[in-house]
């Protein structure tokens, strides 16, 4: 409060001098609460960085342990930096496949979910008819709900159609998971694009069709990508599902690779993989995400304010 | 910066008179049937299948004693519902539940709030309304826990919990507090729920902070400069001015946030998969899966399930009623 009447009573002065008119300019005239403020806000920030980083390198540093160094001392640096680890976890401990597993999952639920759900978004929003309200509201109701709730049903709905334990069956659930989401977002967006020149196209003989596919779809790119995005890291992370409904150790996903492995017998476990195993999960999305996270805060923010 | 888009701070009016036609019934073309039918009817269909129909038999089975490996089962009424409130373990998963249901959205959106304002509006009190300098830096750092899976988070701080060879108390012995020698930090009652709280929170600062950045930048700085040329300090901004400009993503945020945290499976299934000691960390979504697949109860476990199904929704609808009550609309984000 004192900071500012002080800069107030500056700021007056200035001008009645004559001397300084643009008040408003950005000054870098700072006061000493303000360096008070800041260095605290600096200190408390600097320090969640800290928090945040260190686990990560230390991690990083384990990885290339091993298991007998590992107990020895937390912060000893390894006797002899070699990948041995990482070729365990990747081909012994099986976080190969599991990798390749979870790519071809989370990619196939990716494409369909988002196929089919910006094309009932579309049809939600431009379009009103006997229940659309309805299914609208199904939608929400859908994106509330605790997975958990469905989760035993949903064990013999797969084995009834015999799709238990395979990776389609796997894929279908994901997708029909990430659903209402896609839909409820992607509602929002198509309503907010332009009616005009859907009708200049209908106005033009284009089918429904082709609006949809040539008009409208490329319109609503920014939205799918930031739907793509959203979907992709919750489907990637998800664990669930797969726990319950993927029991086939081949075909395990690289979140529940990575639980069963580390809950594999207790002292048995190789700690110094299970570290590399951790860093392989880590820093490709890592890396993904530092080169593309201008796009993916400007999707958050957006995923967010729908 | 960013590509932000400025989120609709007030409410967007008008989106009804967008609104669409309605549907006539004449021009059915071989076009527009098939439009349909693929577009709505056949994605439909698979989501009622796949999602619907399962909240639907769960909601069925929960008022039946199916063990889930016989095809036999016996229509019992409320009585699991009744068993459920005589089950002490149960009940224990509840009150866990609940606590971390209050604590970790307090918790976790109020350290987010701070950093998100102080890295948009802390800087200097005078010239061009700005954030702390390096406040991308921390913007990036913040948001890493979150590319990382949640079961990795859980594995992650397993290991700098662990007693011996564990980060923690690697640290905590080095700076000379002996106590930390082989603490259990995972194993004590004392701390197993804190230490696993904290990882929870470690994981969802960053996200909920990049959220609130981009809503404090929706607002246009004329209103802080107004504040301040009315005279008010920064706490008086981010009390009278930033909050209640953002309150509704606060809301989403805190539903989101409130639903993790009443599953909270993933971490727990990390941290602590049997439930810690003497259950001090077990919470409802672990029991339930134990009760099903472990113990082949599914009906019991459903009837688990509608339980948690009921809580979640009396949650949202309670933050619903506080922020209407406090002032707020009312509305699910459209």
């Amino acid at each position: 409060m004192s900071q500012t009447t002080t800069n107030l009573r500056e700021q007056s002065v200035g001008s009645a001098d004559g001397t300084r008119i643009d008040v408003a300019e950005p000054g870098q005239r700072t006061t000493t609460s303000d360096k008070i403020v800041g260095t605290v806000s600096h200190t408390v920030l600097i320090i969640w960085c800290v928090l945040v980083i260190v686990p990560l390198l230390w991690v990083i540093l384990s990885s290339f342990k091993t298991s007998s160094e590992i107990f020895a001392s937390p912060f000893a640096l390894p006797a002899n930096w070699n990948f041995t680890n990482y070729r365990n976890a990747w081909t012994t401990a099986g976080i190969g496949s599991f990798f390749f597993n979870s790519v071809f999952v989370v990619f196939g639920a990716l494409f369909l979910t988002m196929l089919f759900g910006s094309m009932s978004a579309y049809v939600l929003a431009r379009f009103q008819f006997p229940g659309s309200r309805l299914l609208y509201y199904l939608m929400l109701a859908g994106l509330t709900f605790p997975i958990f709730l469905a989760i035993v049903p949903l064990f013999f709905v797969l084995r009834g159609i015999g799709l238990l334990n395979t990776l389609p069956g796997l894929i279908l659930t994901y997708a029909a998971f990430a659903f209402p989401f896609t839909v409820f977002f992607l509602h929002a967006f198509f309503r907010s694009l332009s009616r005009s020149i859907s009708e200049a196209a209908a106005m033009d003989g284009a089918g429904e069709w082709r609006i949809f596919f040539q008009i409208m779809l490329p319109m609503a790119r920014p939205g799918l990508a930031t739907v793509a995005i959203l979907n992709f890291v919750g489907l990637w992370n998800q664990i669930l599902l797969p726990v319950a409904l993927n029991t086939n150790p081949q075909n395990y996903v690289l979140t529940q690779g990575m639980a069963s492995f580390a809950s594999q017998a207790g002292y048995s476990v190789d700690f110094g993989a299970l570290f590399a195993a951790v860093v392989i999960t880590v820093v490709p999305v890592l890396i993904v995400y530092l080169i593309f996270q201008r796009q993916l805060q400007g999707s958050v923010s957006q995923g967010t304010n729908k | 910066m960013t590509a932000v888009t400025s989120p609709p701070v007030g409410r967007p009016t008008g989106f009804r008179v967008l609104a669409s036609p309605r549907w006539r019934r004449r021009n059915l073309t071989f076009d527009k049937i098939s439009f349909f039918l693929v577009f709505l009817v056949v994605p439909v269909i698979g989501y009622l299948a796949f999602v619907v129909s399962p909240f639907v038999q769960a909601a069925y089975f929960s008022l039946t004693n199916w063990t889930g490996f016989s095809p036999e089962m016996k229509f019992v009424g409320l009585a699991n519902y009744a068993k459920l409130l005589d089950d002490d373990t149960f009940r224990k998963a509840v009150g866990n539940s609940v606590t971390l249901a209050i604590v970790l959205p307090t918790v976790t959106l109020g350290i987010a709030l701070i950093f998100a304002s102080l890295v948009t509006v802390g800087g200097p009190s005078s010239g061009r309304i700005r954030g702390l300098r390096h406040s991308s830096l921390y913007r990036v750092v913040s948001f890493f826990p979150y590319v990382v899976p949640a079961i990795v988070i859980g594995l992650i701080w397993s290991a700098i919990y662990d007693p011996n060879s564990g980060l923690l108390n690697g640290v905590l012995t080095r700076i000379g507090v002996d106590q930390a020698r082989s603490f259990a930090w995972l194993g004590d009652i004392r701390t197993a729920k804190l230490a696993v709280m904290f990882a929870i929170v470690w994981g969802l600062v960053g996200f909920y902070m990049v959220l609130f950045i981009a809503a404090i930048k929706g607002i246009p700085s004329e209103v802080f400069e107004a504040a301040r040329v009315d005279g008010a300090g920064r706490f008086r901004t981010a009390v009278s001015i930033t909050i209640p400009l953002i309150r509704d993503n606060v809301q989403t945020a805190y539903i989101y946030m409130g639903i993790l945290a009443l599953d909270a499976f993933v971490y727990m299934a990390a941290l602590e998969p049997g439930g810690g000691p003497a259950n001090s960390t077990l919470v409802i979504a672990q029991q339930l899966f134990t009760t099903a697949f472990v113990k082949g109860q599914f009906g019991y476990a459903c009837a688990m399930g509608v339980f948690l199904a009921l809580v979640t929704l009396a949650y949202a609808g309670l933050i619903f009623l506080v922020n209407k009550l406090t002032g707020g609309t009312n509305e699910v984000g459209e």
